[in-house]
């Protein structure tokens, strides 16, 4: 938690101010018993009415007073709660932008999510309520005592004796709850999974007949909720009682106590009656404070999770030369491996090969095998564990990264397309692009015909998530995407997947036949997206298998003859299976 | 739903708990009324308190009073505390229970058009919000008024003149905070509206961080961030400011109030009218008096939102459920014959989809359905096992149309292996009886041999034990189909369907489960969902489809022969 004040920055002033208010805003509120303890003492005694209307011109001018140090409060504590978050968003975001793939894998998307909203806006609110209630309970508290101490040390003792009760009365109570809360929290999250499951597996669950043990697990699961959250209940339904009796039996003490003082003359009934006013404020800020204390937790817990995002530190150091060498070689890898950082073993161990402008590769092998892991080393997603790997002659590590990525049109397996229109997704690589390479590059990848259809054309509007697109039209889209680019090196992962195959056959000449020149390499499971390749390199557990022509690797590779078999050979053999 | 209606609902969930409800009302009440003769006690102590002669007993008589008072008031709040928590947690409990079971017995339809994510917020958050807001808020809002009206009471008791003052004054505060709260509600709103935008983006930009980095997005994104950034703290530090004046500002009225009290009420003990004491307890009766004024502006819109979260959960419950089968037979003793006649299906009535399908299915036949991705493959699988239910025309098993028996019995009959692998929490074992609870282990391990799953199982930590994660957490997607299709292994039923079922799995297993799979088939009715060609090649009959119809059916060299879609989509995968 060490590195979050410093997004103070710029509002420490404000932060500063905001509980320095809430101080003043008490001791004017604490003035006030001691105002009506004189009209008592000294002005009804009296019959004295302009003294009284003195006095209680005196309350009024309090309120004015407290009213606008609480507003100078509130509108600091504000401004520094929501400033310092604001801060430390853009920070996370940043942050985020700076992470490599392999921390990204670590603590992964759907939590990073949770960091910038849901987290950060629990923060907020805690931070807010912590400048402007936290200070002031507290000071009402001590500031009541050390009022009762000036107008009666042995009174006032009472004071100092049922101060410490009281604490440990809220304090015990909330350390008990807390981790019984913890414990509901659990529970609720089991009865979320329940639910969710049974949402997700509604068909598995129905075709299995199991409708009604499912029901039944629930209610159990539910029970148990009820059952914790009652046992949390029971212990912190007795807080303000507690505390009620606490208070009420020190004002008891206090009025014998005071009547003693009276009768021997040290106190005037008015003082009594402040010192009863001023355990009386003790109560009501007690009650507000065992109300906000259980937040006080969560929002700490939220901290400390945004806390350990912003202390990973990128594991990549940028290179830094940008200029594109003359190479014979595109891609060169030479013995490269790579193992995920806490993995027992490597996921591509000892990969070499070349590629020049214009050829084609194709990689092929099971599910797992390790081919997206290979082609990720490429634009230096992941570093390399051992080997190396060269991009135009230079080592990917001397690369300045955003220089050579800029090489690559790169299409992912898990592809996403952002909410904007086509143009602008078109652009998300080629900021400078023209409508007619756009069109040129939805032609290639088999776009045109369907974006041409759609309302508005290039101005048509993908929705988050490519709702409004199918699978295949997504995946059509996002090899535009790369194309745009005019990429040297374009890489295309599984991404012909959703495609039927006379689409997929027509991408495949396409590309061969693209005006400038690419090294192309396509990653798939189906031979027949890569049969067509110059060369072919079968990965099986990480390791080369084979890598050669299709016709080569027929004769001389075994797990590539086994793959060719399964899925077209039967076929080739007439109807006979 | 209208609020009417949900309120009706409302009131008969309730209506289960009234003696509680009834406990509660009653030790609210007495517990605002005995909290609130404690400070009279006090001023009455006070009052014997005076500079010419203190009766000590006297004082000791109202202070041992009010002690025991404090301790009885203690006593029912507690109590009444632990019925609230009850009445509360019962409820949801109660209310939760029937949203879930309505959930295993709405049609497949309501489930698949309906985002997870909404039916979970239902089920979970939204009841948690009715409970608390309209239980609590009931009980805040009856303490309120009850607090409201015997304070006024007492001081009417002790000086009409101040309290007079202090009933007029109060509500004073209550349109103050009215008049800052109208102007925080557009502020509330714009700020949840840029919310809402910069969520969108985060969500966007963080989860397609790869993609953004691979495309060198990194800057514009952080920009259109940073902008947003800017645009949220301005409203975000007005909206938090000017909310948080309600709070100082009525207890600058009421403070406004304490003046105004303290000037007549010692006026008024000048006058007579009043003892000392009297004037200390209505001084504490005036700022208690303020105080439900201020709460129960916020109880209505807390009772506000508890009714639109009952309206969710209601609706939910209300749904209409699949329709009851009891009375139907059972579906006994299958063989296999499957016969689908002039169906017609659509999702939606504009978009009709299925129209005048027909196929005879032999006992032990094998079907494979081909067709592009998207094609409504799945659809026909849907009417098969009644997820959905045909609009025309009748699908039959051995002879019985199947929307005549009990959905059970039918779909007891099938074995089904699903495309998206669906495993639940527990261990591997409970994953793979899910079928058949009463399996020996014999029969379990002798299932896994056969699916070939048994030697991943029993490398696991804990074998057959193993506790699987959420969503099959750590096992991977080959492992997790093999255990699916172990659990169909097991409980052996006399039809399958199976969906793309091996098209995950590494190519050496799958050829071994390809052999399980044929020893599963054999002497059984399958339809099979495949993209490999040799499954399809080895089927008595081919359904080709095509952008939700059946184009084409026939076997291999029929449709080869008729050169229609089929042996364009054949030719496109081989042609050189």
């Amino acid at each position: 938690m060490k590195n979050l004040p410093k997004y103070f920055k710029g509002y420490r002033a404000v932060a500063f101010s905001a509980p320095f208010f809430k101080i003043l805003e008490a001791v004017f509120e604490l003035l006030v018993p001691f105002v009506v303890a004189a009209v008592i003492d000294n002005g009804i005694p009296a019959g004295n009415r302009r003294y009284i209307l003195g006095m209680c011109g005196v309350l009024v001018l309090l309120a004015v007073v407290g009213l606008a140090s609480t507003l100078a409060a509130q509108f600091f504590a504000a401004k520094g709660a929501v400033g310092f978050c604001t801060n430390l968003r853009y920070a996370l975001f940043e942050h985020i932008q700076k992470l490599g793939f392999s921390e990204l894998d670590g603590v992964g998307a759907s939590a990073l999510i949770t960091r910038l909203t849901s987290d950060l806006n629990t923060v907020q609110s805690g931070l807010n309520m912590m400048l402007r209630l936290m200070m002031r309970s507290p000071i009402i508290v001590f500031g009541a005592m050390i009022m009762a101490f000036t107008i009666d040390f042995r009174s006032a003792l009472i004071f100092a004796g049922a101060i410490p009760l009281l604490s440990v009365v809220v304090v015990g109570i909330t350390l008990w709850c807390i981790p019984l809360y913890a414990k509901v929290q659990q529970r609720l999250e089991k009865v979320l999974l329940a639910a969710k499951e049974n949402l997700v597996g509604a068909r598995v669950i129905r075709a299995f007949c199991k409708e009604e043990q499912e029901t039944e697990r629930f209610a159990a699961e539910n029970g148990e909720l009820c059952r914790e959250q009652k046992r949390v209940g029971r212990i912190s339904a007795a807080m303000n009682p507690l505390t009620l009796v606490l208070i009420n039996l020190a004002i008891i003490l206090l009025i014998y106590q005071g009547a003693l003082r009276v009768e021997s003359g040290v106190l005037t009934q008015g003082m009594v009656i402040a010192l009863y006013n001023y355990m009386s404020q003790i109560l009501v800020e007690l009650i507000k404070l065992a109300n906000l204390i259980l937040s006080v937790p969560k929002s700490v817990a939220c901290a400390s999770r945004m806390s350990a995002v912003l202390a990973i530190e990128p594991s990549m150091k940028n290179g830094t030369e940008t200029d594109v060498p003359e190479a014979e070689y595109s891609v060169e890898l030479e013995g490269a491996s790579l193992r995920y950082s806490g993995a027992a073993e490597d996921s591509v161990s000892d990969i070499s090969f070349k590629l020049k402008q214009g050829e084609t590769l194709g990689i092929i092998g099971p599910t797992g095998c390790g081919k997206s892991s290979l082609v990720g080393l490429l634009p230096r997603f992941y570093d390399a564990s051992s080997g190396s790997v060269k991009i135009f002659g230079r080592d990917v590590r001397d690369w300045d990264t955003a220089s050579l990525r800029g090489l690559f049109g790169f299409v992912m397996q898990k592809n996403r397309l952002f909410s904007g229109t086509v143009r602008e997704n078109m652009r998300f690589g080629a900021p400078e692009a023209s409508d007619e390479d756009i069109i040129e590059a939805l032609k290639a990848a088999q776009a045109w015909d369907f974006v041409s259809e759609k309302e508005g054309g290039l101005d048509y509007v993908i929705e988050q998530g490519a709702a409004n697109l199918s699978g295949g039209q997504a995946q059509r889209l996002c090899i535009a995407r790369a194309l745009v680019r005019k990429p040297k090196i374009l890489v295309l992962d599984d991404s012909s997947s959703a495609l039927d195959y006379a689409t997929d056959s027509r991408l495949r000449a396409a590309l061969s036949s693209l005006e400038y020149k690419s090294a192309v390499i396509t990653v798939s499971q189906r031979v027949s997206t890569v049969m067509h390749c110059r060369r072919i390199l079968v990965l099986e557990d990480g390791r080369c298998a084979g890598l050669g022509t299709h016709s080569e690797l027929l004769k001389s590779c075994d797990e590539y003859r086994e793959i060719y078999e399964s899925q077209i050979k039967v076929e080739e053999g007439g109807t006979s299976a | 739903m209208k609020t009417k209606d949900t309120l009706l609902k409302v009131a008969s969930v309730l209506g289960k708990s009234r003696l509680l409800m009834f406990c509660s009302i009653a030790l609210a009440a007495a517990s605002v009324l005995m909290s609130l003769y404690v400070p009279i006690l006090f001023g009455r102590a006070i009052d014997c308190i005076a500079e010419d002669g203190i009766s000590f007993e006297l004082i000791f008589g109202f202070l041992l009073k009010a002690g025991l008072i404090t301790l009885a008031t203690a006593a029912v709040q507690w109590v009444m505390g632990i019925i609230n928590n009850r009445i509360t947690f019962d409820t949801v409990r109660e209310v939760r229970r029937q949203a879930f079971e309505k959930i295993e017995l709405l049609p497949l339809k309501y489930i698949d058009s309906h985002a997870y994510g909404d039916l979970l917020s239902r089920v979970i958050a939204d009841v948690d919000q009715f409970a608390d807001g309209l239980l609590m808020g009931f009980t805040q809002f009856f303490t309120g008024i009850m607090t409201i009206f015997t304070t006024l009471g007492f001081m009417l008791a002790i000086s009409p003149r101040v309290a007079l003052v202090a009933a007029l004054l109060t509500p004073l505060s209550l349109f103050v905070a009215r008049f800052v709260a109208s102007n925080t509600h557009s502020l509330f709103k714009k700020q949840s509206e840029m919310r809402g935008e910069q969520t969108a983006l985060i969500d966007e930009m963080i989860g397609g961080e790869k993609v953004v980095a691979a495309y060198g997005y990194s800057d514009r994104a952080l920009d259109r961030f940073g902008k947003l950034n800017r645009e949220l703290e301005s409203v975000t530090r007005r909206a938090i400011f000017i909310s948080s004046l309600v709070n100082p500002t009525t207890r600058f009225v009421n403070a406004l109030v304490y003046a105004a009290v303290c000037l007549v009420g010692a006026g008024t003990v000048i006058g007579g009218g009043m003892t000392v004491g009297g004037l200390s307890a209505i001084l504490a009766y005036a700022t208690q008096y303020a105080k439900p004024f201020n709460e129960i502006s916020g109880v209505v819109a807390e009772l506000q939102n508890a009714i639109v979260c009952a309206q969710r959960i209601f609706e939910l419950i209300g749904e209409e459920p699949e329709q009851s089968d009891a009375m139907l037979p059972e579906l006994g003793d299958i063989r296999g014959n499957v016969e689908i006649k002039d169906i017609k299906f659509s999702y939606s009535p504009e978009k009709p989809l299925i129209n005048g399908l027909s196929l005879s299915v032999k006992e032990g036949q094998r079907v494979a359905i081909v067709g592009p991705t998207g094609c409504g493959k799945t659809t026909l699988i849907n009417l098969l096992m009644r997820f959905y239910d045909v609009s025309g025309g009748e699908i039959t098993v051995d002879g019985s149309n199947i929307a005549e028996v009990t959905r059970h019995s039918l779909r007891r009959g099938y074995g089904m292996v699903l495309q998206d692998t669906w495993l639940r929490s527990g261990t591997i074992r409970d994953n793979i009886i899910i079928g058949k609870p009463d399996a020996s282990e014999e029969e379990i391990i002798a299932a896994a041999k056969a699916t070939h799953a048994h030697s991943f199982i029993k490398r696991l930590p804990l074998g057959y034990d193993t506790p699987v994660g959420e969503d099959g957490g750590s096992l991977s997607a080959g492992q997790k189909q093999l255990l699916c299709i172990t659990r169909v292994m097991l409980s052996a039923p006399p039809m399958l369907i199976l969906d793309e079922a091996t098209s995950s799995i590494d190519t050496k297993t799958e050829l071994r489960v390809q052999r399980a799979f044929e020893k599963l088939m054999k002497g059984k009715t399958s339809f099979i969902v495949a993209h490999r060609l040799s499954t399809i090649m080895s089927a008595d009959v081919i359904l080709v489809m095509h952008g939700g119809n059946v184009v084409e059916q026939g076997t291999h060299s029929e449709l080869m022969k008729k050169g229609g879609f089929y042996a364009e989509l054949y030719n496109s995968q081989f042609a050189k």
